[in-house]
């Protein structure tokens, strides 16, 4: 056997674009290939049993090409954000924000399913933070509670309603910020730092039609 | 000039009327018995917390955090960021260590921050309260402070994810991290180091759009505390706080348990067992109310 032969060639000439694309565009999306599917990160999740594809399939899904299957999938809207994965990882992969990076990245290439409840939360936070650079937790209460109809709506809000008021009572929530509520002073400043990130960002990521 | 002086990251679920309100005034109690100064940084924004990520992407969602060290930088120069926020820490030290480790996203990091007229060097320490306490302060000091201690009341030590997960605090396992354990031992309590829900997730933002799911591990955290004969559960952080503690007449309902078990924070322990008032611990902050710190507090 020739030990000098380059083995990154051939992995190099048979990598599939969903690979590239990922490595290229997803949030950490270089670590993928560094997988060695030992299945640690899958039997630590906590809402492992409700992931449709755990961490280590997504990643040989990934490789494989899967682009449709992995990027419709619910399972990277399981992420709670708990990081164990990242601390078990033998090969050190940042799961978390490998998940984190997939979702959003499905979200930019519209391939999210059509009512993912974390998916629809996840957007209303961040127009909520972004509108006055800190949380509206009343307005987003609000808006969890409605954002899949009104029907749903009231009754979600009745089912809350306790909840509702055990915090107003301790004055961990205060029905005036329906009004305005907090915000940072320098708003302006504020939006165009957020305006030109997302600028750059949408520059430098180019999306393939597989 | 105080002993302890740090450039504070509140958070917006500190503020006024928002969910961990109580949370602050336990803080602020707390740290005047320990003379902490918190000089909190001016009009400090959102970190974009573990759930920003979807809407926020990458760099938006650093530059959240990195317009806050940045206006730290500038008006508290040379003063360590401190937060009490389990989110707001770990966003804003990832955001810090990624803009360290990828010059790619640190030259946009900066374009950004310039149309907000800032810039940023990036070399600030970012702490977590609990790391504070346990790693500057010491055991021995807050033992030394204690005026009325918490005897006979057992307590579950939650440490829950994000404070422990990735970053932690140095020296403690992500398993079976103990300084909880040993910080309710130093205010005159009964701590469960055995307590293995300890660092269970509780859902996190997903207890908001994956209700079911998240209070089902709830449900896993308030049990086992249970089993241990767990008096009350404390916590460093204001989700899993929040989520272990009002759900639970919803986990009631949907499981036939019959939970009702106070969810403190180590700062209202603290305040409690520093002699301080039960307005001052903000004992009047609990959804369920923590009746044997009341009687302490008096």
């Amino acid at each position: 056997m020739n030990t000098n032969v380059d083995n990154t060639a051939p992995a190099q000439k048979y990598r599939t674009s969903f690979l590239q694309e990922v490595e290229a565009n997803v949030e950490e999306g270089h670590w993928v290939k560094m997988c060695m599917q030992c299945g640690v990160c899958s039997g630590s999740c906590p809402l492992g049993k409700h992931w449709e594809h755990p961490p280590q399939e997504i990643f040989m899904m990934i490789r494989a090409g899967k682009r449709e299957a992995v990027l419709t999938s619910e399972s990277m809207w399981m992420c709670t954000s708990c990081y164990n994965c990242i601390v078990r990882c033998p090969r050190g992969l940042p799961i978390t924000h490998i998940m984190h990076g997939l979702a959003h990245y499905a979200k930019r290439v519209s391939l999210v399913p059509d009512n993912q409840q974390t998916a629809k939360f996840a957007q209303l936070f961040w127009n909520n933070l972004a509108l006055k650079g800190r949380v509206n937790e009343l307005r987003l209460g609000m808006a969890l509670y409605f954002m899949n109809g009104l029907g749903e709506g009231i009754k979600t809000a009745l089912k809350m309603k306790d909840i509702g008021i055990d915090l107003a009572k301790t004055k961990r929530m205060n029905p005036m910020e329906l009004l305005g509520g907090h915000s940072i002073k320098d708003l302006s400043g504020f939006k165009n730092m957020l305006k030109k990130a997302q600028e750059l960002e949408a520059a430098r990521i180019q999306p393939q039609n597989a | 000039m105080a002993k302890y002086t740090y450039s504070f990251y509140p958070g917006c679920s500190s503020q006024t009327g928002a969910s961990s309100s109580n949370y602050m005034v336990s803080v602020r109690t707390m740290c005047e018995e320990l003379d902490i100064q918190l000089n909190e940084i001016p009009d400090w924004n959102c970190c974009g917390a573990s759930i920003g990520y979807a809407g926020g992407g990458e760099l938006p969602r650093l530059a959240l955090s990195a317009r806050n060290i940045a206006l730290s930088e500038k008006h508290n120069p040379n003063q360590e960021i401190l937060a009490t926020c389990a989110a707001c820490w770990l966003s804003t030290r990832e955001a810090a260590e990624r803009l360290q480790h990828d010059a790619g996203i640190r030259g946009e990091c900066d374009q950004a921050l310039a149309a907000a007229n800032l810039t940023i060097k990036n070399t600030t320490p970012i702490k977590h309260m609990a790391e504070v306490l346990v790693q500057t302060i010491g055991f021995e000091e807050i033992r030394a402070k204690v005026k009325k201690p918490l005897s006979g009341i057992k307590i579950a030590g939650y440490v829950g994810c994000q404070t422990n997960r990735p970053f932690g605090i140095a020296g403690e396992s992500f398993e079976n991290p103990q300084y909880l354990d040993n910080l309710v031992t130093a205010l005159g309590g009964e701590a469960i180091p055995k307590y293995e829900k300890k660092v269970q997730c509780c859902g996190g933002a997903l207890a908001f759009s994956e209700p079911d799911k998240s209070q089902e591990m709830i449900k896993g955290i308030l049990e086992a505390a249970y089993d241990h004969g767990a008096d009350m559960l404390v916590t460093p952080c204001p989700v899993c706080q929040m989520n272990t503690e009002v759900y639970q007449d919803q986990i009631n309902a949907a499981h036939g348990t019959k939970f009702k078990i106070p969810v403190v924070y180590y700062s209202t322990l603290m305040a409690v067992a520093f002699g301080r008032s039960a307005k001052d611990a903000a004992l009047n902050g609990q959804v369920i109310p923590a009746k044997k710190l009341e009687e302490i507090a008096g």
